[in-house]
């Protein structure tokens, strides 16, 4: 049977609480394999594993590749520049054709909301969503619960306040649902053009100033703010961005004493968070990629009909 | 060849009037109305417990011909306009080439007369190439048979350009049909902007796109003295808009479709790019005020906005599928479900928003059954049901979002120009 309640992973809206617990619990005994000198098990062998990414990326699809191969299935890696999407083949049958390959699992970045979904629809291999457009990037927000649950160790009334381009931020959507599920407080917080019309329904509190949304927040998450933003008129220059919103030591303070402060990379120092933040104690941003490992390596495992680990904490 | 329908209840939009009478049809022209009416070596239809209604016009249509035959034709679309109980569309002219100049509009009017089963009436171009710069020839398309100039799919986003196209519209007694949507507003939109679009992470496009186009155009009507028809109304503020400027007394009348007052932006959920539609389904409160606007006659037509895509290219990411779903065939019985049953129109006020209200913003012929009328005549069974099925449609459309849905109320007989082309919901030509 089954641990997972789907056999895909689209975005954490449609996961239940007690699953994202689970993906959380066997990540933790995967941390464990990565720490290890010789970073290898033999759990996937013979599964195939294809990462189809039509947007550019290399920490993702590296850090799926290493998962997979972490736990010795076969990787193979699709670029849209590379493939017959150049050719104009549509989603559909580009994935068809993965399929018809043997892929097990399908790991799909896409710059349209809802890619993933539809080649859910289309096949029946797993689809792992590594992010749809603005949509959700539920691997990135399983990692950042991953890691505030290693700083924190619970998420009940956890205050988490996600800094930044909410509007345009799949990180922060899959983050809003993960963590509001198991019980943690969220709060975005950006300028009023770069929040989403109504995002206050998903439970969220909503702020346009810094000060008051980090007033006792135990994690904060900042997002990459895209330079094109600013071109799009949507902030006037990324000078004022940073007066407002850049998370530096003063900022801080607003916040609780051992605030952890995350982000899903790449940074853009200096802007929405500088340097004397990201390297210092209170950061885990490297972590976070080693997390982003182990989670990646828990969902190919449960995806493709492991069983439940138990673990000791 | 003689028609007698016999024993329905016809319906007299005008009037506002259902009365039990019997129509005699002669050579494609309506001879007589009246009680018990007899006509030796006519065709007897009986229509007991079924409206008879002038035939309807759907002013509000694709056809896709010339250009894009790989979605409709002359020859579909029509057929699909008959299976839905119309008698009569007006296409608009995004088509390629654009219907920009008189030569087009006799290629769609030729086509239509040799492969059509319904009427056609064309709908020009505002500006040349629908490229909102320079104005069409007005008074030469008119000549060719253009019954109106559109922007539809392609708005005008310059005042200046709108105001002038709405002098010279005005002094032809062209009606203007805008597509009210300010493009810097909607930007990459592809749904409504409101919760659904921040859960789906869809580009939205806010209602404040359009309202800003209404407003624009309703005050450039009220100055130049054009008529400006609204095409496909979606949201309260707009319907709101309409209602002062018509107590102003502008000279604004408008539209709204099949789907903007059944469906909201919740159907996107799940990603269907049949629910991908220009202006896009709006809110619950939206729905609500486009039937308060239908029902007080802010509103004054409907028209489905019919807009075919084949499979291939709906098939797609939403964001890259096009804009458009199929309504001629499910129109009346949406009507029919939504606001006759659920009492928000009579059947006279629904019959006349698809019948005289479009006849006469168009200044076409029809829209009443009257002694000497072209017999163009709709028979609707209001008990007839139907699930929808797109393998059913005889549009080469199968892009509607209403798959499944119960229809209760259905055409079951179109008959334009005195010749029966649908009965018992199947096409006779």
């Amino acid at each position: 049977m089954a641990v997972l309640k789907s056999n895909h992973m689209l975005g954490l809206q449609h996961v239940p609480p007690e699953d994202i617990i689970t993906i959380l619990d066997t990540a933790s005994a995967m941390k464990d394999i990565i720490c290890r000198k010789i970073k290898k098990v033999p759990t996937l062998r013979g599964r195939t594993v294809v990462t189809l990414f039509y947007e550019n990326s290399t920490r993702t699809k590296t850090s799926f590749d290493l998962a997979g191969k972490y736990l010795s299935a076969d990787t193979v890696g699709l670029s849209a520049s590379t493939s017959s999407v150049q050719k104009g083949e549509s989603l559909i049958d580009t994935a068809r054709t993965v399929e018809a390959m043997g892929a097990d699992v399908v790991v799909l970045r896409h710059p349209a909301a809802g890619a993933a979904e539809i080649l859910a629809k289309n096949v029946k291999c797993s689809v792992i969503n590594a992010g749809d457009g603005i949509h959700e990037h539920p691997t990135q927000a399983l990692l950042d619960m991953f890691t505030i649950k290693e700083y924190k160790k619970s998420f009940k009334g956890l205050k988490v306040t996600i800094v930044g381009d909410i509007l345009h931020s799949r990180v922060a959507r899959s983050n809003i649902w993960g963590l509001t599920k198991l019980g943690a407080e969220v709060s975005v917080v950006g300028p009023a053009t770069l929040l989403p019309p109504e995002i206050e329904k998903l439970g969220v509190k909503v702020y346009t100033d810094l000060e008051e949304a980090l007033a006792g927040a135990d994690v904060i998450n900042v997002l990459r703010i895209q330079l094109e933003r600013q071109k799009q008129g949507l902030f006037p220059s990324l000078r004022e961005y940073s007066r407002l919103y850049g998370i530096n030591n003063r900022r801080l303070k607003a916040a609780k004493e051992d605030v952890l402060v995350i982000h899903p990379g790449p940074m853009n120092r200096g802007v929405e968070i500088v340097s004397e933040v990201a390297d210092s104690s209170r950061a885990a941003i490297n972590e976070q990629v080693t997390n982003g490992v182990a989670v990646r390596m828990a969902l190919l495992y449960l995806l493709t009909g492991g069983e439940k680990v138990e673990t000791a904490n | 060849m003689k028609l007698l329908i016999k024993g329905g209840s016809a319906v007299f939009p005008e009037e506002m009037k259902v009365k039990k009478v019997d129509i005699l049809v002669e050579n494609g022209v309506i001879t007589g109305i009246g009680p018990g009416l007899e006509a030796a070596g006519a065709r007897v239809i009986e229509a007991d417990g079924k409206y008879v209604c002038p035939g309807l016009i759907d002013m509000h249509v694709h056809l896709r011909e010339p250009g894009f035959e790989h979605k409709e034709s002359i020859a579909t679309g029509t057929r699909a306009a008959a299976r839905g109980g119309f008698t009569a569309v007006a296409c608009m002219p995004n088509t390629k080439p654009v219907a920009d100049n008189a030569a087009v509009v006799r290629f769609i009017l030729e086509r239509a007369a040799a492969e059509g089963v319904v009427n056609v009436y064309p709908i020009a171009a505002i500006t040349k190439g629908s490229k909102g710069e320079e104005i069409t020839e007005m008074a030469d398309l008119k000549e060719a048979g253009a019954v109106a100039v559109s922007d539809d799919g392609l708005p005008v986003q310059d005042a200046g350009v709108m105001r002038r196209a709405m002098q010279y519209a005005a002094m032809l007694q062209l009606p203007v049909i805008p597509h009210c949507e300010n493009k810097s507003l909607a930007a990459d939109g592809v749904m409504h902007e409101g919760f659904q679009s921040t859960v789906l992470g869809l580009p939205g496009i806010p209602a404040a796109a359009e309202e800003v186009m209404v407003a624009r155009d309703i005050i450039l009507a009220e100055n130049t003295g054009c008529h400006v028809h609204i095409a496909h109304i979606s949201t309260a503020g707009s319907v709101e808009l309409v209602r002062q400027a018509k107590k102003k007394g502008v000279k604004v009348t408008c539209e709204v479709t099949p789907h903007h007052f059944t469906l909201t932006h919740e159907m996107v959920n799940g990603y269907n790019t049949n629910t991908k539609v220009n202006p896009p389904l709006r809110t619950r409160e939206d729905v609500e005020a486009v039937k308060e606007g239908l029902a007080d006659g802010t509103i004054d037509v409907i028209a489905t906005d019919h807009a075919p895509h084949t499979v291939e290219e709906k098939n797609v990411e939403y964001q890259y599928a096009p804009f458009g779903l199929v309504g001629l065939e499910t129109a009346v019985g949406l009507v029919f479900t939504e606001l006759v049953e659920t009492g928000v129109l009579t059947v006279p006020q629904a019959i006349a928003k698809l019948t005289i209200n479009p006849a006469r913003v168009l200044a076409v012929p029809g829209g009443r059954l009257d002694v000497g009328e072209r017999a163009d005549i709709t028979i609707i069974d209001p008990q007839a049901g139907e699930i929808i099925n797109p393998d059913d449609f005889a549009s080469k459309g199968r892009n509607t979002p209403f798959t499944g849905r119960r229809l209760k109320g259905l055409p079951v007989m179109t008959v334009v120009n005195g010749k029966i082309v649908m009965e018992d919901r199947r096409l006779t030509v």
